[in-house]
């Protein structure tokens, strides 16, 4: 890719209302995923294993942690003379500033940015899902069409086709029809959320939806259907590989527990294309005598004195002799204590839970929440323990 | 806190005996601790104590050293005031390659004459430990010393080559003898040497001017009459890695949970290059005990008493007991190891089984395949 033929625009404003006690303090893109990972940290690596070298993040909910964690890109390469990364909040201009309104109006008013770099294409993403992309292939599907806009899409199961946008494609790809959230999907093709456009289309298309006051200024909603109804070419893409939006506890739950099967869809071993992240500096993890880990990830810094299985530690996880840890996602720093239980759980950063203490159980259809910071005190009575 | 001190690290004709393990590689960057080099120690030390000037003087094989370091960016060296030099030996021709290091540092005397900083440490790159280098310095300013020596008392069998010191009883330094010397004294010379920039300088060009080049023996073990030359003593963790069982040993001393607590966070975190390896993935046949375990591993076979270094692979049924396996290793299905060093990216083909002793470890060539 030629340098900025294409530039990115990530989307990281999301507020993540969903994920409930883990965003408190946190954008949805800073929330921690895959046992060293930030949910953002996939998009970035994205963009970089793609060759893409200036990208924008668009910033506004929560942004201390966010902005605090991507510097000014190092850790994913993006520290460059030229282009690199740029953290783009919202900004007063002589005329008062604004709130980011809408995914297509935060783009709106940033026109200005993307236009000292004079791309050809533009790439719009969102750092709220989790996949690994290359986005050369996108941009290479995009020219060959000759396409105003292209988006990538990933079939999904027909229940859940209704939460997200969806279209119907000819036999090229050509998409003949979108919906934003159906209530009668007729199609399961869902957008990913990540749109190739050509530069112009996109900049006419943001001015004019700027100019309707009656627009949302959405991307989903306003923004492409209308391209669609002006007879734009609007182009699908279609994505093989593992996507996931972790809007949810169930959903970062999930999405955590996939990486621990022994073929894992998403392969964060692939040395050509690295996810790239902050390191946190800790020592290699110490597994105590007694201890048994099993069908787990297990980063740095971590102490294991008891049993786990099946479960996912971030950097600096403390879990006690006696405990057992079974299909839970254990947040950085999270202690738990001696002869304590966490099953079926996701413990948030920092997060204490006691010496026989029990979080969660195995016959329990709710993912059990610990916030970040606090603390599980008293031992309750514990369900029988499952032998593992 | 800044402190007015500048760092060295002289890595020129470090004493060692590491066989195969220092074959393609200078000792200052051997693996070590799962993801360290040996340097990390130090330099961590001193970035945390408030160092903010280190030099790092190479001699040989320094490819994996320049490799290792880079700008310095990962112990937060990279900087637009002082930072991080590495500096290779500067020559006329390569017949001067065999001299002293104290040759060397007056060739690098700029280093040293162009910073307003008033104090100087010279370490080595083989003493692993997490010390305050701050301290160091008060110490040395109370007691009004010349030169200060950070010692330990280390009465434990020796695997690794240290000097030996003999103090009087305030803490002055009356005796030093080098490694093979018959000195009865439980206290060893962890090589750092604090004194005034100015007397540094004076030391080097006055001992060379004299027809000596060897810094410690030269400059001074042979002063210690005139200088007053005092011993601050380490409490804390030390490994002394310069020989194999040395750093065997010193390796295994990681897995007591007291040693692993102190060494990599106390008083501050010991730095290294990021790698970006994935968190180590354990699959159903794991059965890992004991052990120290880097990122980016792959483990379906067992671990008991053993150290894996980042990107280690341990396929089913194989069995790693009392090794260390460094970066990239892979264990083939049903391999079994036991007291032996993989250098790395060293593969064990299936079935294949080694044995050493913990006394006498086997150790694999990097790259080997067995």
């Amino acid at each position: 890719m030629r340098r900025n033929e294409c530039i990115a625009m990530l989307l990281a404003g999301g507020e993540g209302r969903r994920l409930g006690v883990l965003t408190k303090d946190l954008a949805k893109p800073a929330v921690h995923f895959g046992g060293k990972y930030r949910i953002i940290d996939f998009t970035l690596s994205n963009c970089v294993n793609s060759g893409i070298e200036t990208v924008g993040v668009l910033t506004q909910y929560q942004p201390l942690v966010l902005n605090q964690y991507l510097g000014i890109g190092s850790p994913w390469g993006l520290d460059r003379r030229e282009g690199g990364m740029h953290v783009l909040p919202p900004y007063v201009r002589q005329k008062g500033g604004v709130w980011y309104k809408g995914t297509a109006n935060a783009i709106y008013q940033n026109i200005g940015f993307i236009e000292r770099y004079d791309p050809e294409y533009v790439l719009i993403i969102s750092g709220d899902h989790i996949y690994k992309m290359d986005y050369d292939m996108l941009l290479s599907a995009h020219k060959s069409n000759r396409a105003d806009a292209t988006i990538a899409v990933i079939p999904v199961p027909w229940a859940e086709a209704s939460r997200f946008g969806v279209m119907s494609v000819d036999e090229e790809g050509r998409i003949v029809e979108f919906a934003e959230k159906p209530k009668q999907p007729t199609s399961n093709l869902a957008s990913m959320g990540v749109y190739m456009f050509s530069w112009p289309v996109l900049r006419e298309a943001l001015i004019q939806d700027e100019a309707d006051s009656q627009s949302a200024n959405d991307f989903g909603k306003n923004v492409i259907p209308k391209l669609l109804r002006e007879g734009a070419r609007l182009y699908s893409y279609r994505f093989e590989g593992y996507w996931k939006d972790v809007g949810t506890i169930d959903s970062l739950w999930e999405a955590n527990m996939d990486l621990l099967e022994d073929e894992a869809s998403l392969n964060l071993n692939d040395r050509e294309r690295r996810i790239y992240s902050v390191s946190p500096n800790r020592p290699a993890q110490y597994v105590a005598p007694g201890a048994s880990v099993r069908s787990s990830l297990i980063n740095e810094g971590c102490v294991v004195e008891g049993n786990v299985n099946r479960s996912v530690l971030f950097y600096g996880v403390k879990v006690g002799k006696g405990s057992l840890v079974e299909d839970s996602v254990l947040m950085p720093g999270a202690v738990v204590g001696k002869d304590a239980r966490v099953i079926r759980a996701i413990v948030g950063e920092g997060a204490v839970v006691g010496d026989g203490c029990q979080v969660g159980a195995f016959d329990s259809e709710e993912i059990a929440v610990v916030g970040s910071g606090d603390t599980v005190p008293d031992a309750r009575p514990l369900l029988e323990a499952k032998p593992i | 806190m800044k402190l007015p001190m500048m760092g060295v690290i002289n890595l020129i004709h470090e004493t060692e005996q590491m066989g195969t393990l220092t074959a393609g590689r200078c000792l200052a960057t051997v693996p070590f601790g799962g993801r360290y080099r040996l340097i990390d120690f130090v330099l961590s030390s001193m970035v945390n104590s408030g160092i903010a000037k280190v030099a790092v003087f190479a001699h040989t094989k320094f490819r994996s050293l320049m490799d290792h370091l880079g700008s310095g960016g990962n112990w937060d060296l990279h900087r637009k005031q002082s930072g991080l030099f590495v500096l290779p030996p500067a020559m006329e021709d390569m017949t001067e390659f065999g001299k002293g290091d104290l040759y060397q540092f007056y060739r690098h005397r700029d280093y040293f004459v162009r910073s307003p900083l008033e104090y100087v440490v010279i370490a080595r790159s083989h003493m692993v430990c997490n010390l305050d280098f701050a301290r160091v310095l008060a110490e040395h300013r109370d007691r009004n010393l010349d030169v200060t020596v950070v010692c330990k008392s280390w009465p434990l069998a020796r695997t690794g080559l240290a000097r030996k010191v003999k103090t009087d009883a305030d803490g002055r330094i009356v005796e030093m003898q080098d490694h093979f010397g018959r000195l009865a004294s439980d206290v060893v010379s962890m090589e750092m040497y604090l004194l005034r920039k100015e007397l540094l300088i004076d030391l080097v060009e006055t001992t060379l001017a004299q027809g000596k080049d060897h810094f410690v023996r030269d400059a001074i073990m042979s002063r210690l009459g005139e200088l007053n030359v005092g011993a601050c003593m380490h409490d804390g963790f030390l490994g002394v890695v310069n020989t194999i069982p040395a750093f065997y040993r010193h390796n295994m001393e990681l897995l007591d949970p007291d040693v692993w607590n102190e060494l990599f966070f106390r008083p501050g975190p010991i730095y290294t290059k990021v790698k970006d390896e994935p968190p180590t993935r354990y699959r159903s046949g794991s059965a890992v005990v004991n052990s120290l375990v880097a990122n980016g591993c792959e483990i379906e076979g067992t671990v008991e008493g053993s150290i894996l270094f980042r990107g280690v692979k341990v396929r089913k049924g194989a069995a790693v007991r009392g090794s260390i396996v460094m970066q990239n290793g892979v264990i083939g299905e049903n391999g079994a190891l036991e007291n032996c060093i993989l250098d790395k990216e060293v593969e064990i083909r299936p079935q294949q089984q080694l044995r050493g002793t913990a006394d006498v470890p086997y150790l694999a060539v990097k790259r080997n395949v067995i």
